[in-house]
């Protein structure tokens, strides 16, 4: 199980490298193919046992998690930066980060509560007025250590905690660790695709180059997602729930589920016993967005290991809902037919 | 016409969920393509080969209309909901719709109707449908369900009214083309599209698919006859609009005045439209691959994404006529 390496792994987007060379590692063994494309993403082939011509499934997860990336200096030798991806002001202020691919100590400024005004106690910092602190006494020392567009992450160590596990960027290291595991399993009647994909955050595009090469019959895309079961609600369904199990994606802003791969879905959790929860529809968007209007249409769904959390320092899942997700996965794609 | 446009606009059909109308269009079209395929994302592709001489054209209409789809069962039996493509608070309470399984639900909001009045619309989370359901267990449907309008075509005489105008009057000028259209050079794909509504995504994946030459949308566009309206300046029964542009597209000039000649040559009347806001499958199918010159004949249409649209029988006539004429002819500019 592959999620405490990737999940400590630096990766935002358009610097995918340390986890994309973990999963190679991971992989080498167990697929036919694997190379590299124009944009970063690592599209593996595990060839099918079937006759010629066998027929394609593609399985994506994005190796890109949001972040920072360093785009000033201010006098002092602090760094001024600027978000990659969907990253919330609120959960900077204060937070432990490593900066550059030398993984650099820093820290992000916060005002101690002794000296704020009443109405400041109120105000979001404005990611602008922020500043990652790396010990560096100058504007000069500061340049030497840290050039800019170098990305920056949250300092946050993976830990297990009873049936949780913690630790950064679930969103989508966790969809990843599922697809290392459905790739490491027993060749199919028909050719399996892992697609590692890049820039998921800042816009799906890896997906969308990486589905025009593959060209596949269908898709499916493996994802780490929001769950706001907690605080519990009166009569109101979260997005997703931990230990509920896998998510399965209807509808979200970015595509609607094909029907048959839903039912295939549905029917063989029914037929193990896995519990499975229909993300609330309408909400977020998935790398299914891009490669279902790939080419000529290419019928995708989207399973999801729920997780508080997400696109802050520390996300949350439940670690019998990601057992499930590789275990519906692992027979779904053993019932797939085109 | 009206009993094609009133069997096709009470279908039901809201984006992703097609295949009630996508059968009765292939009951419709029977007989009158060469070949007829769905592809991987449902839309339906009617091919006329044509005798080889002319040019390969694509020509859209989308089957599905914009609906909800409930998102929560609540303890009492209400059910929460999201839109599907651009539905409007305002149009919903107090409104009926239909989910694919029968079952039949009143669209409110909290607080009700007598409170809401003269108040700002809440946002679409304060909504509900309300199936009639004793309590929570007898709801015959749940989270992921979709609906549409349920709303019956009433006739006008010159005009009808339905909901999924928009664009099931599209869909009802290309099977009634088909039927009309003896002889054409070129091939020509009919295209009845899914998911338009929510991003023209079958359009996309139909147009990369089929690689045309030349593209023709036939949507609704919206008209500026009533009351304090946005100017502009197409109006019912003044003919079938030859679209100049929309927010999302800008008519190749070759093809529209092609269009344009297509109708005075043959007498039909015709406006030109400029929309303001809105696109079709044309922007979609205009940005494919190495690009194709595109163009939209477009139904005059009030009340759009209403469950009431209103179009004038003779614009939709006028229409068939326009896009058989150009079918027959040479497509040149």
């Amino acid at each position: 199980m592959y999620l405490e390496p990737l999940s400590n792994a630096v990766g935002v987007s358009g610097a995918e490298d340390e986890v994309r060379r973990i999963i190679r590692d991971a992989l080498g063994d167990h697929v036919d193919e694997m190379r590299e494309d124009a944009l970063g993403n690592l599209l593996v082939l595990k060839r099918g046992t079937g006759p010629e011509p066998r027929p394609r499934v593609m399985l994506a997860a994005h190796m890109d998690e949001v972040g920072m990336m360093v785009v000033g200096y201010t006098g002092d030798g602090g760094l001024k930066f600027r978000a990659v991806g969907g990253l919330d002001a609120r959960v900077l202020a204060g937070a432990q980060v490593q900066v550059g691919p030398d993984h650099i100590p820093g820290v992000i400024g916060l005002k101690p509560i002794h000296l704020l005004e009443r109405d400041e106690r109120e105000r979001i910092p404005k990611i602008e007025s922020l500043v990652i602190e790396i010990g560096a006494s100058s504007k000069d020392e500061a340049k030497k250590a840290v050039r800019l567009g170098e990305r920056a992450t949250f300092l946050t160590r993976y830990q297990e905690l009873g049936p949780t596990a913690t630790g950064k960027a679930f969103d989508d290291r966790a969809g990843c660790a599922v697809l290392i595991e459905l790739l490491q399993g027993e060749p199919l009647p028909f050719d399996l695709y892992g697609a590692f994909t890049v820039q998921e955050e800042v816009g799906l595009r890896g997906a969308r180059v990486a589905a025009y090469a593959i060209e596949p019959d269908a898709a499916f895309v493996l994802e780490g997602t929001i769950a706001d079961d907690l605080p519990r609600k009166e009569d109101v369904s979260p997005t997703t729930a931990l230990g509920k199990g896998p998510a399965i994606t209807v509808m979200d802003r970015s595509f609607i589920a094909d029907k048959r791969l839903l039912r295939l879905l549905f029917n063989t959790a029914e037929a193990l016993g896995i519990p499975t929860q229909i993300k609330q529809p309408g909400i977020g968007g998935t790398d299914a967005g891009a490669i279902h209007i790939t080419r000529e249409g290419v019928p995708s769904a989207a399973v999801s290991v729920p997780c508080r959390y997400i696109h802050s320092p520390v996300a949350m899942l439940n670690l019998t809902d990601l057992q499930q997700t590789i275990q519906l996965m692992r027979a779904a794609l053993e019932k797939w037919t085109p | 016409m009206k009993e094609l446009i009133k069997k096709l606009t009470e279908a039901y059909g809201p984006s992703g969920h097609e295949e009630q109308v996508r059968a009765l269009i292939q009951e419709e079209i029977a007989g009158l393509a060469d070949e007829v395929q769905v592809d991987a994302l449902g839309n339906l592709i009617a091919l006329r080969q044509g005798d080889g001489q002319g040019r390969k054209v694509m020509l859209s209409a989308h089957m599905d209309e914009i609906g909800v789809m409930v998102t929560h069962v609540d303890d009492k039996g209400f059910l929460r909901f999201t839109r599907i493509g651009g539905v409007v608070p305002p149009t919903l309470p107090g409104n009926r719709v239909l989910f694919a399984n029968g079952t039949v639900g009143v669209i409110n909001v909290e607080k009700g109707i007598f409170d809401a009045v003269g108040k700002k619309l809440p946002p679409l989370e304060k909504f509900y449908i309300d199936v009639g359901a004793q309590d929570k267990d007898s709801v015959p449907v749940g989270v992921g369900d979709a609906a549409a309008f349920l709303r019956e075509m009433s006739d006008l005489g010159d005009r009808v009214v339905a909901k999924a105008m928009d664009d099931r009057i599209g869909c009802a000028v290309l099977i009634e083309t088909m039927r009309r259209l003896k002889k054409t050079p070129h091939q020509v794909a009919f295209v009845f599209s899914v998911q338009e509504e929510v991003g023209l995504r079958g359009a996309r994946t139909s147009a990369f698919g089929l690689d045309p030459d030349v593209g023709i949308a036939v949507d609704v566009t919206g008209t500026g006859d009533c009351p304090e309206d946005r100017p502009m300046a197409v109006s019912l029964g003044k003919g079938p609009a030859i679209k100049v542009r929309d927010s999302g597209m800008l008519a190749h000039p070759g093809l529209k005045e092609l269009m344009i000649r297509r109708a005075e040559e043959a007498g039909i009347p015709y406006q030109l439209e400029v929309l303001p806001m809105g696109s079709t499958d044309a922007m979609a199918i205009q940005v494919t691959r190495e690009g194709v010159p595109a163009g939209c004949l477009s139904i005059p249409c009030r009340h759009i994404h209403s469950p009431s649209e209103m179009v004038d029988i003779r614009d939709v006539e006028n229409a068939v006529r326009l896009m058989v004429t150009i079918l027959e002819n040479p497509i040149v500019w």
